[in-house]
This record gives C-alpha cells, structure tokens and sequence, in this order.
C-alpha cells in the first residue's frame, strides 16, 4: 500500500511543470500598497501570533491582537494577513465594524513552505500598522494529491 | 453546506466584549493541488463570511485559499443590546450556509 503510494507520489511529482508558482515578495508588496494606496506602512499597534517552528503547513493557527491601547476615538477598520511564500500573496482581509469588540481574529492557515507572513492593521484615521514573522514549515501545504 | 458550530456566551453583561468562535465543515479546496493524473482540482472555498448583531454589521472576512480546510474563526462584538446574532457563509458554488443564536444583554 504504501509503496504503491510512494510510486504514485513519485509520478505525480515527475507530472508536475518546472516549479510551482509561489507568490513573490513584489507580489505581497503589490498586494500591501493596493491597500494602503501610498500611505506609510509603520510597525507597531498589531500583534501576529504564529508558531515559529510549523510541523504541518496544511493547518496553522494564526492569531491577530492589537498590541497596545490605541489613543480615544481611535478605532481599527480590518485586519490582512499576507504571506510571502504562498501561490497566492492574500491570505485573509478582516472588516471590524462598530459594534465589533477588541479588534482580534483567529483562524487557521495554510503554509507552502517556510517564508515571511506578513499582517497589516488599518486604522480609521488612515494610518497603517504593520507586523511580521519569520517561521520555518517542515511539512508544507499544497503540494499533496488525492 | 454543513452545519457550522458557534460558540457564544449565552448572556453578556452590557458593554462588555464578548468572544465569538465558529467552525464550519468545508474542503476548501485551494485550486492548487492535481489529482493522481495530473489534472488541476477546481478551486471551491467559501470565499466571504458575514456577522451581524442585531442587524448591525459586527464582522466581515474575505477568505482565500490559504484559510486552512474547515474554517475556524474567532473575532469579538461588544454587548449592546439583546438580540440576534445571523453568521452567513457563502462559497464558490453559491451555496450559502447559514445560522442564528440568540444573545442576552443584562
């Protein structure tokens, strides 16, 4: 059974074209600057929480806090999540409205291989904040068949 | 589309912040992935989520399809009033789940 899975893998890995189409760091900048249309991407205010070390790229749990108490009246209009080494550079947009609690998210990725991910916070006067990091994938996402 | 699981504090004190969790049983299928001969599986992930308390949007997310299968999700609202809360998914099918809990504000 599991030779003949090995055997199976090993064709469908030979059928595969050159390389598979990941998602470049222009292309996530892309993504960040159609967003914030110009504005400055500054660090702080949004904290991303991944493990750094991911055994298992097909789910990964991600968690988004804002980190520090944001001055009165100030508020956080959506959340986006980014990641560099996926097909695609979208991971997540997030849209709080007024009656959401403490700007927070969590979910469960998927990761194609060990990269930079990469969450934006807007905020109602305009500003945009910014965090990242850096983890390595053992197993990634992806590239499995049926 | 499955029945999703909620999970929301039965009553909340007013003015608080309360949490929302929901699961959701779906393949979300990325689109990228080839089957045994080689051929491209057709992408089918729900792509939008909508939250609304008391007919009052509380929380929207676009998913793509890096949301790992079977769509978890936890996000806050704050208690204002006693009322519904209405969770909508909707995928590459159009097919649109649905569901409702009631929230009690003291």
């Amino acid at each position: 059974m599991q030779r003949r899975f090995l055997l199976a893998a090993g064709a469908a890995l030979l059928a595969l074209p050159a390389a598979p189409a990941h998602a470049t760091r222009t292309d996530v900048a892309a993504a960040i600057s159609a967003l914030t249309k110009g504005a400055p991407l500054r660090p702080g205010r949004v904290k991303l929480d991944l493990p750094l070390l991911v055994e298992n790229g097909n789910t990964v749990a991600l968690s988004l806090a804002v980190a520090e108490p944001l001055p009165p009246g100030e508020r956080v209009l959506s959340l986006h999540v980014f990641a560099e080494g996926n097909p695609l550079p979208n991971v997540i947009n997030a849209f709080f409205g007024p009656r959401s609690g403490d700007p927070h998210l969590a979910t469960r990725i998927r990761l194609a291989t060990s990269q930079t991910v990469i969450a934006v916070a807007a905020c109602a006067d305009g500003s945009f904040w910014t965090d990242s990091v850096e983890l390595l994938v053992t197993l990634a996402a992806c590239v499995d068949e049926i | 589309m499955a029945r999703p699981l909620i999970n929301v504090p039965k009553t909340v004190r007013r003015g608080d912040s309360f949490e929302i969790r929901i699961l959701i049983a779906h393949p979300m299928e990325s689109g990228q992935r080839r089957d045994e001969y080689g051929k491209q599986i057709a992408r089918d992930i729900i792509h939008s989520f909508l939250c609304t308390y008391a007919g009052e949007e509380v929380f929207r997310a676009d998913f793509f399809p890096a949301i790992a299968a079977n769509p978890f999700l936890a996000f806050t609202a704050r208690a204002v009033e006693t009322g519904r809360l209405v969770f909508t998914w909707t995928d590459d099918h159009g097919a649109v789940a649905f569901d409702t809990v009631e929230i009690v504000v003291e």
